[in-house]
C-alpha cells in the first residue's frame, strides 16, 4: 500500500472527529472526538515516518499520546468536578466559565 | 495479504470512529473508540511501527479507555438533549459540511503533493526500525528535552486532576465555602480516585437491598 492511502484514511478519521466535535454536546463525547482526531494525527506521522524511513515520526508520535493522556486526565477531572457541583453535563450549559 | 489487511483495518478504524459520533449512549461511544484504537494500531504494525501499536493498545485501549469507562459509570447515562431543535440541527449539518469540506481539501493537498516518495511503499527500513530498542535511543539521544518535559507535563496534568477532582467537603449549592478542606490535607489529596472506584459502586448499594433480592446480603456478612 502506498502511503497516500495512509494520510487519506487520516484525513477521513480527522474530519470525522472534528463532525463530532462541532456537533456533539456532551463534553465526554467531545473528548472522545479529541481523541480521534490526535489518532488521525498519530497516523498521518507514522505514515511519514515510514515513508521517509525516520524514527523521528515515531518519537513524535508517542509525545502525542502523552499530551492526549494528560488532557484526557484534566478534561475528565473537569467532568467530575462539573457533576458534584450538579451543573447539567451540556456543554451548552457551561458556556460562560462562571460558577 | 497486506491490502487485505489495510482494507480491513480501514474499515474497523471508520466504523469506529463513526460510531463514535453517532451512537447517542456515551458508554458505546467508548466502546466504538477502543475498536476504533485496535484497528489503528493494526495500521501501526503495517507500517512498522511495532513500538507504537504496543503503547497504544496498553496505554489507550487499556488505561485510558479504562478511565473513561469508570467517569461515564459515575456521571450515568447522561441522556444527550435531543439533538434536533431547530438551531442545533442547523449546528449539525454546519458541522457536517464543514468535516466534509475538510476531507476534501486534505485530499487534495494529499494527491497533488509533490512530495514523490508518497506514492510508494515507503524507504526501505531495517529490522529494527520500529522496536523499542531503535525507540528509546532516539528518545534518550536526539529528544531528550521533549522527553523529559513530557515527563513534567504529566505531573501537572495529574497534579491538576487531583485537584480539579477533589472532594470538597460540605458542598454548597453555590460556591460559598469550603469549611473543611484545610482540615483534612492528607485525606484529601488520594479521594478522586477512590470515589471514582467507589461511586458507583456505592450508589447502587442501597438498591437491592431495598428492591428486591437481598435482605441478607450486605449485613450478615458485616456480622460474620
Amino acid at each position: 500500500m502506498s502511503i497516500t492511502w495512509y494520510i487519506v484514511l487520516s484525513g477521513f478519521i480527522f474530519a470525522i472527529g472534528a463532525a463530532g466535535v462541532m456537533t456533539r454536546r456532551n463534553p465526554l463525547v467531545i473528548l472522545l472526538c479529541l481523541e480521534l482526531m490526535l489518532n488521525a494525527g498519530n497516523l498521518a506521522l507514522i505514515g511519514f515516518s515510514k515513508m521517509w524511513g525516520n524514527g523521528d515520526g515515531q518519537v513524535f508520535a508517542l509525545i502525542v499520546m502523552v499530551v492526549a493522556a494528560c488532557e484526557v486526565t484534566v478534561g475528565l477531572g473537569l467532568i467530575v468536578a462539573l457533576y458534584r457541583r450538579r451543573v447539567p453535563i451540556d456543554v451548552d450549559e457551561v458556556s460562560e466559565l462562571r460558577g | 495479504l497486506r491490502e487485505l489487511l489495510f482494507f480491513l483495518a480501514a474499515f474497523g478504524a471508520i466504523g469506529g470512529a463513526l460510531a463514535v459520533v453517532l451512537v447517542r449512549n456515551p458508554f458505546f461511544s467508548v466502546l466504538s473508540l477502543v475498536i476504533h484504537l485496535f484497528a489503528l494500531a493494526t495500521l501501526f504494525l503495517l507500517l512498522n511501527a511495532e513500538f507504537i501499536a504496543a503503547a497504544q493498545i496498553v496505554v489507550y485501549a487499556g488505561a485510558v479507555m479504562v478511565l473513561y469507562v469508570f467517569v461515564v459509570a459515575y456521571i450515568g447515562g447522561v441522556k444527550e438533549a435531543p439533538p434536533l431543535r431547530g438551531e442545533s440541527s442547523a449546528i449539525g449539518t454546519t458541522g457536517v459540511i464543514f468535516a466534509a469540506g475538510l476531507v476534501v481539501i486534505v485530499t487534495i493537498a494529499v494527491v497533488g503533493t509533490s512530495l514523490t516518495a508518497i506514492d510508494t511503499e515507503g524507504a526501505k527500513v531495517g529490522i529494527g526500525f520500529g522496536s523499542p530498542g531503535a525507540i528509546g535511543e532516539l528518545l534518550l539521544r536526539k529528544f531528550l528535552v521533549p522527553f523529559e518535559a513530557a515527563s513534567i507535563l504529566l505531573t501537572v496534568a495529574a497534579v491538576g486532576a487531583v485537584v480539579l477532582a477533589r472532594k470538597r467537603r460540605g458542598l454548597p449549592d453555590e460556591e460559598g465555602g469550603r469549611p473543611s478542606v484545610p482540615g483534612t490535607p492528607a485525606g484529601a489529596s488520594p479521594a478522586p480516585e477512590s470515589e471514582l472506584l467507589g461511586g458507583p459502586e456505592a450508589e447502587p448499594k442501597p438498591l437491592p437491598a431495598g428492591t428486591a433480592e437481598a435482605p441478607g446480603d450486605p449485613v450478615p456478612d458485616r456480622g460474620a
